[in-house]
């Protein structure tokens, strides 16, 4: 009895740490279907949306929802920002420049934040006090309750989004085959920063709750869950939303199963383990199709 | 017959490769137009180009008194210009329907879409038996026929067809083929690149042929399909 109640109350802890890999894991992957480029700085997108958060918490003294909504359009505008400074004057250039050109985004974002924020860690306001319901022993914290909500939310409406709006079918389509989609009469370049700023929207979302779980952000925060993310959507077959929010959560459980049972130490083994074990056996990952592909 | 689209002097490069070479050709409102030549003329670049895929280094590309020549690719469908192209490029993980409704980007009218649907399903009616299947599942012929029914989904007034006999059956390439002229009976122009000269030449009002970047013939198709130089070179003596 007190393993099972051991093993469910590590699944709910991986699920919810899963659910913001998944979150951050979405613009990996959506970024990656329409321009085929691993965004090397999409982890410190998400530092920046923690920090915009966090600002619009502790400076403008607003409550969590107002802050999130803020950090994911003020992060949204970012991203897309970037692409078109960063990487649209490269859309014709081989995807190695791209690739180094995002590693660059990375580290321009991580030392411009540190010379405004300072390198401290910032404290991240308690906004929940000892909220927490229980059901059969299990624990289940204000935190986790708002991260498991909001994540839903948003992954309802991006797949309708994706599914059900014309700017989604753009999407797919460019995704699919840009040149063809632009002879739809799509414009590929609006479809792309769209893009972007869909997916640094969803990381921002995922770094102001990850402030809030954890209670502790900083400008290098950005690099260990941008890396796991990026694992969790090779996991899940990248360039496919359904297999970056699969591979979020079975990253997630692995991790909070590896720290509970074995020791926390290993955590961040655990993740990399798995991303060799996919590259070894399965690269196109759990939900991928058969196509080569080279980066 | 006015004229709707006309290119002059046109040169396209592909880095340091000169695929076009100062071509002008011209496309007469109610045509079908096709442009012959062997593998790697440059017919489809002459395509793509015209679609704003590639933008030419030199020359004009006057559409219906516009110059379209660096317009975007999205731009020029709305212009009036729509492509099938090489090898179909559906939409493969898609149904069919979807397909269609990408072939409306550009439009707003539902009506107008809906009855253009029924239309393309009226040329294609195994497109509507189909409708709601996965487009990578369907056949050569049929993938061809969703591919020009997407393209006519923007009511073009010029269709570009790039090479759409590729890989079919006989039968089928006939039957493609007739549904190409009643596309044009309703009044849509047409330019048709093919290799298969034969079957271009016998529903084309006019034909250019293309050599390496070059156009070497020009004429009427009837005349050009008898001429001796253009059996030999691509009807097969």
């Amino acid at each position: 009895m007190e393993v099972t109640h051991q093993v469910l109350q590590q699944l709910v802890n991986g699920i919810s740490l899963g659910s913001i890999y998944a979150l951050i894991a979405l613009g990996y992957t959506m970024i990656y279907g329409i321009i085929k480029l691993i965004n090397f700085a999409h982890g410190d997108i998400y530092m920046v949306g923690a920090y915009i958060g966090f600002f619009a918490i502790t400076q403008a003294h607003l409550s969590i929802v107002p802050a999130l909504i803020i950090s994911f359009v003020v992060t949204g505008i970012l991203g897309m920002v970037v692409e078109k400074l960063a990487y649209k004057p490269l859309r014709h250039a081989p995807r190695i420049s791209v690739l180094i050109t995002a590693i660059g985004v990375s580290f321009f974002l991580e030392y411009t934040s540190m010379y405004f924020v300072s390198p401290t860690p910032r404290t991240f306001p308690a906004i929940f006090g000892d909220v927490a319901i229980e059901i059969g022993g299990i624990v289940i914290n204000g935190q986790q309750m708002l991260i498991l909500g909001i994540t839903t939310i948003l992954m309802i409406v991006l797949t309708y989004i994706v599914h059900r709006t014309k700017t989604g079918k753009a999407m797919r389509a460019a995704s699919f085959d840009t040149e063809t989609a632009q002879l739809m009469g799509i414009d590929s370049d609006r479809i792309i920063s769209i893009t972007f700023g869909i997916g640094s929207a969803l990381a921002a979302v995922a770094g102001v709750l990850v402030g809030v779980y954890y209670n502790s952000i900083d400008p290098l925060m950005g690099i260990m869950p941008g890396l796991k993310a990026f694992v969790a959507a090779v996991l899940g077959g990248i360039g496919i939303l359904p297999g970056a929010v699969v591979g979020g959560l079975i990253l997630g459980i692995v991790e909070a199963f590896v720290s509970g049972f074995v020791s926390s130490t290993f955590r961040d083994a655990a993740a990399f383990a798995i991303l060799i074990l996919v590259l070894l056996f399965k690269p196109t990952g759990l939900f991928g199709k058969n196509t080569k592909e080279k980066v | 017959m006015g004229k709707m689209l006309e290119l002059k002097d046109l040169n396209v490069y592909y880095d340091a490769i000169h695929a076009i070479k100062g071509i002008s050709l011209e496309v007469n409102q109610g045509e079908i137009v096709t442009l012959i030549g062997a593998n790697g003329a440059g017919k489809s670049t002459t395509l793509r180009t015209i679609s704003g895929l590639l933008k030419p280094k030199s020359g004009t590309i006057t559409f219906e008194g516009k110059d379209i020549a660096g317009s975007k690719a999205h731009e020029i469908v709305r212009n009036g210009i729509s492509q099938v192209p090489e090898g179909r490029r559906i939409f493969a993980e898609m149904s069919v329907m979807e397909n269609l409704d990408l072939g409306a980007f550009t439009r707003k009218d539902k009506d107008g879409i809906k009855a253009d649907v029924k239309h393309v399903f009226e040329l294609f009616p195994r497109l509507e038996e189909r409708k709601n299947q996965i487009a990578g599942t369907l056949s050569g012929g049929e993938q061809q026929m969703l591919a020009m029914g997407r393209a006519l989904m923007s009511r073009p007034r010029l269709l570009l067809l790039d090479e759409p006999s590729m890989g079919l059956a006989p039968l089928l390439i006939k039957e493609i083929f007739n549904i190409i002229v009643d596309i044009n009976k309703a009044g849509t122009t047409v330019l048709l690149v093919e290799q298969n000269a034969n079957m271009a030449l016998s529903i084309a009002n006019r034909a250019y042929v293309l050599e390496t970047g070059r156009i070497t013939l020009a004429g009427d198709a009837k005349e050009l399909a008898a001429s001796e130089e253009v059996r030999k070179a691509y009807l097969g003596g």
